[in-house]
């Protein structure tokens, strides 16, 4: 109950093992007078207690027309991989909030329970066996990334729980399974309009450079196997450890193998460190980077070495820049606006992949007028046409993305800020 | 391998080396009045730099450093007055426990004021891509000011604790607790200023190194785990010794990626670290006979 947010009165977050977590199972069997004969007395006072208070709070918020839609989010709020989870977090509390203010999708509330995975696999795994058995939530958003999706994947397959990861390697939804969509572009199209644009700029020697995560390790089996196909050697291929601090060795080995351009791909800190010592030792030559160097933050700390690095994203970057006549704008520019607004800090890709979740969801549950699991998942798998902050989706029974190369827009970084290519 | 490569590899392995000898001289002072390992080192490197970024912005870079650098000092005095004091049979085992938990504590707090983001000061010399050419050689110049001050800091410390009447007294703490008590010395105020003396040195270090390295809140934790390597390989308690194991493990890194693939490079270190221990456990550069006299 501690972690209970008085001002949006729906959002809880819950990490595993605080007294909030356990409070809140008591407060379902102490409300619904089902006290376990088994558990201790003091437990089963402070169980009724918790529960007299809860019901008071239930009162307090007002009567509930309908019965609340349960959604569950498994993000890296914190950790390593918290620059995804951080913006997915704020940005579906925002989204929660606006919604119930509104009377919820078709008179229901939405009851939202964010749980901090810290991007470890292990730790979205019990998150989601909880939000599933425990919570009986009608579908998972996130996790954040590729790693902790894969792990649970399976697990929504069986509960038949609808997921909608926020994490970008291709995997989660090649091949298909039934009940996993996921709203980033797939990462094998922005290693396409990468090669694209190395082909333009006549570039046929690279050097490879990936993060030891799940984004990396997908990322670089992409481009290994895209390269062959563009045209494109790879002259040098590295892999560094997730927390490096410093990768001159690893660039002075590009450089010393000759290449013409380095593609990095991660989305740790690393990524901007790459960029610098890149720099740093003379490389000359155009940077590309993965889509996971869509963070305003990353370029603020490489400084002077993130000028004209090159990398696909979607357009919220470019949101204010985009000509009137494209169909996104209107999206990216309010989810832009408000979560800038509301936040007092610069939104970014990732907070509108989950922009882009929870807005699927609502809007199927909206089409199929019910909360039955198999019916929403069914409504999501033939939305077409769905206009959110990573493209325009189409779904289909062979496509849980929904997205190709065109959601990507090339940019690079002018004068410390993201501009169209 | 050309000449020029050769020395660009080793210009990394320095790189890496002095940060890495910077967090493990906080290991030392430590070890040396308390004879324990304190795990939240690597947070008092975290706090500095941290403190420092957001000073930055209103204060000029020196004074910001200056300032963040006095500001984790008192937070070291606060949490040895507040968490280690009143221990009443301070034991090795119980002190690691304690330091491990304010590792956890300072981290979580320093979530809670900073957020989850990356940051860094902005590099002392130049920018980010700045660099210095000799022949073919590219060297960053902040990578000299970490030399530098490494250097500097690694000096005075060794005068410090050799010839002032202070530092001898912490030593003494050291070597021999109850020993020091009878002579005079008061045993808890020794503790309070190591604590003191090794934070400040570690926010020094986290200003510094925080334009290469990145600073965040959870960033202190690999940083001292590669300076407790680096300590260990030393030989405990010796700053000089870690300054010089630093650039040793940094090179030898550095040279592992040229030869094997970089994701090994960790590998490496922790192999060599692993023979150390057998062959040598004192570390490369301490004395065996000091070492059996020690109680961890």
């Amino acid at each position: 109950m501690n972690e209970n947010r008085p001002e949006s009165g729906k959002v809880r977050h819950l990490p595993a093992g605080s007294p909030g977590f356990y409070g809140n199972r008591d407060t379902q069997r102490g409300g619904g007078g089902q006290l376990m004969t088994k558990e201790g007395e003091m437990r089963g006072k402070i169980g009724v207690i918790i529960g007299i208070v809860a019901f008071a709070l239930f009162l307090g918020a007002g009567v509930q027309a309908a019965e609340p839609i349960r959604v569950g989010a498994i993000l890296a709020v914190t950790g390593g991989a918290s620059f995804l989870g951080g913006p997915e977090s704020r940005t579906l509390e925002m989204l929660v909030e606006e919604v119930n203010a509104k009377g919820g999708i078709k008179g229901h509330k939405v009851e939202l329970f964010i749980m901090d995975s810290e991007g470890k696999p292990e730790k979205a795994v019990s998150f989601a066996k909880q939000l599933i058995e425990e919570k009986k939530v009608l579908a998972i958003l996130g996790p954040s990334t590729s790693g902790e999706t894969m792990q649970i994947k399976g697990l929504a397959e069986e509960a038949k729980t609808i997921l909608l990861s926020c994490a970008a390697a291709e995997v989660i939804v090649n091949p298909v399974a039934k009940w996993v969509f996921k709203t980033p572009q797939k990462d094998s199209d922005a290693i396409q309009a990468i090669f694209n644009q190395m082909k333009e700029m006549k570039i046929t020697k690279i050097g490879v450079l990936s993060g030891n995560t799940g984004f990396g390790k997908a990322g670089k089996g992409q481009i290994e196997k895209l390269a062959p196909e563009n045209g494109i050697t790879i002259v040098a291929n590295e892999v560094y450890d997730k927390a490096s601090t410093d990768l001159t060795a690893e660039v002075t080995k590009v450089k010393a193998a000759g290449a013409e351009a380095i593609l990095n791909w991660s989305i740790v800190p690393a990524q901007s460190i790459v960029i610098k010592n890149a720099r740093q030792i003379g490389f000359v030559g155009p940077i590309f980077q993965s889509h996971g160097f869509g963070n305003i933050k990353y370029v603020a700390a490489a400084g002077a070495a993130a000028e004209g690095v090159i990398f696909p994203a979607g357009r919220l970057l470019v949101a204010d820049v985009l000509p009137a006549s494209n169909p996104q704008k209107a999206v990216l520019v309010k989810y832009k606006n408000d979560y800038e607004k509301k936040y007092k800090e610069d939104a970014s890709t990732f907070g509108g992949h989950a922009y882009d979740a929870f807005m699927i969801l609502a809007k199927a549950i909206e089409k199929a007028g019910s909360t039955d699991k198999e019916k929403v998942r069914d409504t999501i798998e033939t939305m077409r046409g769905f206009i959110g902050t990573g493209g325009v989706f189409d779904f289909s029974a062979e496509d849980h993305n929904g997205l190709d190369i065109d959601a990507f827009e090339l940019l690079t970084v002018k004068n410390g800020k993201f501009a169209i290519y | 391998m050309n000449l020029d490569l050769f020395l660009q590899y080793v210009v990394a392995g320095i790189t890496y080396g002095t940060i890495y000898g910077i967090v493990a001289i906080g290991f030392n002072i430590i070890y040396n009045t308390t004879g324990i390992i304190n795990f939240a080192q690597g947070e008092f490197v975290m706090l500095g730099g941290m403190t420092a970024v957001t000073l930055a912005r209103v204060l000029p870079l020196p004074a910001a450093i200056l300032v963040a650098v006095l500001v984790t000092t008192v937070v070291g005095a606060l949490i040895e007055i507040l968490f280690i004091r009143w221990l009443r049979h301070p034991s090795v085992l119980r002190m690691i426990v304690i330091t491990i938990g304010l590792s956890i504590l300072i981290r979580e707090v320093a979530l809670h004021i900073w957020g989850e983001g990356v940051r860094a000061l902005p590099y002392f010399t130049g920018t980010s891509v700045t660099s210095i050419r000799l022949g073919g050689v590219y060297i960053s110049p902040q990578v000299l000011w970490v030399v530098g001050i490494s250097a500097v800091v690694v000096a005075i410390l060794g005068g410090f604790f050799r010839y002032t009447l202070l530092g001898m007294q912490m030593r003494a703490c050291a070597a021999n607790r109850d020993a020091a008590r009878l002579c005079g010395i008061s045993a808890k105020n020794m503790v309070t200023l190591s604590f003191m003396l090794s934070a400040g040195i570690g926010a020094l270090g986290g200003c510094i190194v925080s334009p290469i390295t990145y600073v965040s809140y959870d960033s202190g934790v690999p940083l001292a785990i590669k300076g407790f390597t680096v300590a260990i390989l030393g030989g405990l308690g010796n700053s000089a010794a870690s300054a010089g194991a630093g650039m040793l493990l940094g090179i030898l890194e550095s040279f592992s990626v040229s030869v094997l693939p970089a994701a090994y490079k960790d590998v490496i270190s922790v192999a060599i670290l692993l023979v150390i221990l057998f062959v040598r456990p004192s570390g490369l550069f301490g004395s065996a006979e000091v070492a059996r006299l020690k109680e961890f």
